[in-house]
């Protein structure tokens, strides 16, 4: 067991501390200017010393995120249960959904902007834009991969299609569904952050943006830590969801 | 008296409706007729892949027919009566459910969920031998542990027929001669008509009143044996003159003995 902690936390520390110190020396040794590249002690002095700021603009983000994936949860899953089971629906929009979703969405958020403002309505929308095609194709895989055997067997007792749908259909599907949520979860990070870009006047790509115009780069780097955090909270909260909804999947790291 | 009746049945699947994506449409089943009585257990023998699962998805209703008729305890099956429990060849256990709960499957789509039912299914885990696993995932079992689960599942609302597609084909053989014993076990605890496909000449005689054979694609009933050993039987049947005799018989419906060659002594 502890063998097993060292091996999982111990490695992946000692490595993050192998990049930091290569990290530091580099600054100190070659004299980088602090503008272009400040050293990990005035990250974190400026991440200490910015603690409040970068909460209550990371509360921002951590919003358009969190809504803008639920949002993209809402209308994703109904609309892959009408692809997947209707014929006419499927053949029309199925691969259109898996073609626009090579397409990068994100190109899209100044015309949202346009569209939207710059209140939280054009980031939630981003937010939904990006997130919503993992959700409704990976769900519409998923219900339309049922196992043969498990249907036969809800036919053969002659399951109403409400049983079938609630009993077979929709748990069989759920691992799909919650692959695209992870997927989901990850973009609509991204989504937040190039909606704070392109136009807006809080949240942590807001502040990192501002801080690279005033060139107080070590903020800029406490943001972007910030956002690394975020990203990783957003992603265990999907993982803590499946566990409560799903567990009997094995752990992620264990499958395949 | 007879409980089920399969006249004249013929299946064409349409050009592209199998997965194999054939061009041209495929006869699955070419006049298949056959009767069997209540409470016997009726094997369904023939190679690989000549319709004999095809037949018995029709038994259940699953897939339709082409032309003919099957009747089962007097009613014409054109959708699933309901009334029977299916054994797939794989397991097919749900992994979202334990195994308490695969088994009740049934009953909860019956809408018949309910204390007398967790006591059957507590009964049938318990003739199985699986009464410390009601909590466990299917995962957590092994293949023939779980093939048992799915037999409680097929049981347990008390169905007067049993339909088996190969169930045992995947085990290995000391597994599959332990569950052979198992299904007549409970065969003779519940009474129900079986019919079983199998490809194992040794199986289909061994459980079997009866054993109907298919020839190659399109399927025909070829040949039907009736085997008289009484039951309870034991393993030690297999190794009498008569049971070599109906080996012989079916393996020479089956047209794989090839006329000419004797057999040397095999052993000394």
């Amino acid at each position: 067991m502890t063998a097993r902690v060292v091996s999982q936390l111990g490695y992946p520390l000692a490595g993050a501390l192998a990049i930091l110190a290569a990290w530091f020396l580099a600054c100190s040794a070659v004299n980088i200017p602090t503008v272009v590249l400040p050293s990990p002690d005035k990250v974190l002095h400026a991440f200490i010393g910015r603690f409040d700021l970068l909460v209550s603009e990371g509360w921002i983000t951590l919003k358009e995120t969190l809504f803008g994936f639920l949002l993209a949860v809402a209308v994703g899953i109904p609309m892959a249960v009408a692809v997947a089971n209707s014929r006419p629906l499927n053949l029309m929009f199925y691969p259109l959904l898996v073609g626009l979703q090579s397409v990068p969405k994100v190109a899209l958020a100044p015309i949202i902007l346009v569209w939207l403002g710059t209140g939280i309505e054009s980031k939630l929308a981003i937010v939904w834009l990006v997130a919503f095609f993992p959700i409704i194709v990976d769900t519409t895989a998923g219900l339309q991969s049922t196992p043969k055997e498990f249907v036969e067997l809800a036919n053969s007792l002659r399951a109403s299609p409400v049983q079938m749908f609630m009993k077979v259909q929709f748990p069989a599907a759920l691992p799909f569904v919650l692959t695209g949520a992870k997927v989901a979860i990850t973009l609509a990070v991204i989504g937040a952050v190039i909606g704070e870009f392109v136009g807006s006047s809080e949240g942590l790509g807001f502040l990192l943006l501002s801080a690279t115009s005033q060139l107080d780069t070590p903020l800029a780097f406490a943001a972007l830590f910030a956002l690394s955090f975020l990203g990783v909270l957003v992603y265990l909260l999907v993982e803590l969801v499946e566990h409560l909804v799903a567990p009997w999947l094995p752990p992620s790291s264990q499958r395949h | 008296m007879t409980f089920g009746t399969v006249r004249n049945v013929r299946k064409v699947f349409a050009a592209g409706e199998l997965l194999s994506g054939a061009g041209e449409p495929v006869v699955a089943l070419d006049d298949a007729s056959f009767d069997f009585d209540r409470g016997r257990l009726v094997a369904l023998l023939g190679p690989s892949g000549c319709g004999k699962t095809t037949l018995l998805r029709i038994v259940a209703g699953l897939i339709s027919k082409t032309s003919g008729s099957v009747t089962i305890d007097g009613h014409e099956v054109d959708k699933p009566l309901g009334n029977y429990g299916f054994v797939f060849q794989a397991p097919s256990l749900m992994p979202w459910r334990n195994v308490l709960d695969n088994v009740l499957f049934p009953m909860e789509i019956l809408r018949r969920r309910n204390k007398a039912a967790r006591t059957r299914a507590a009964e049938l885990l318990d003739l199985v031998g699986l009464s410390g696993f009601m909590r466990a995932r299917p995962h957590q079992l092994s293949g023939g542990m779980q093939q048992r689960v799915a037999l409680c599942r097929a049981l347990i609302h008390q169905p007067k027929l049993l339909l088996m597609d190969e169930p045992f084909g995947a085990l290995d053989e000391l597994t599959r001669l332990e569950m052979n014993d198992l299904l007549l076990r409970i065969r003779g605890e519940t009474g129900a008509s079986v019919l079983f496909v199998t490809h194992s000449i040794s199986e289909a005689i061994y459980l079997s009143d009866k054993v109907i054979i298919f020839s190659r694609r399109p399927a025909r009933v070829s040949r039907q044996i009736d085997i008289d050993f009484p039951y309870p039987r034991s393993q030690r049947v297999r190794f009498t003159a008569a049971f070599t005799e109906a080996e012989r018989v079916a393996s020479e419906a089956l047209g794989v003995l090839a006329p000419g060659i004797e057999p040397g002594q095999g052993v000394q």
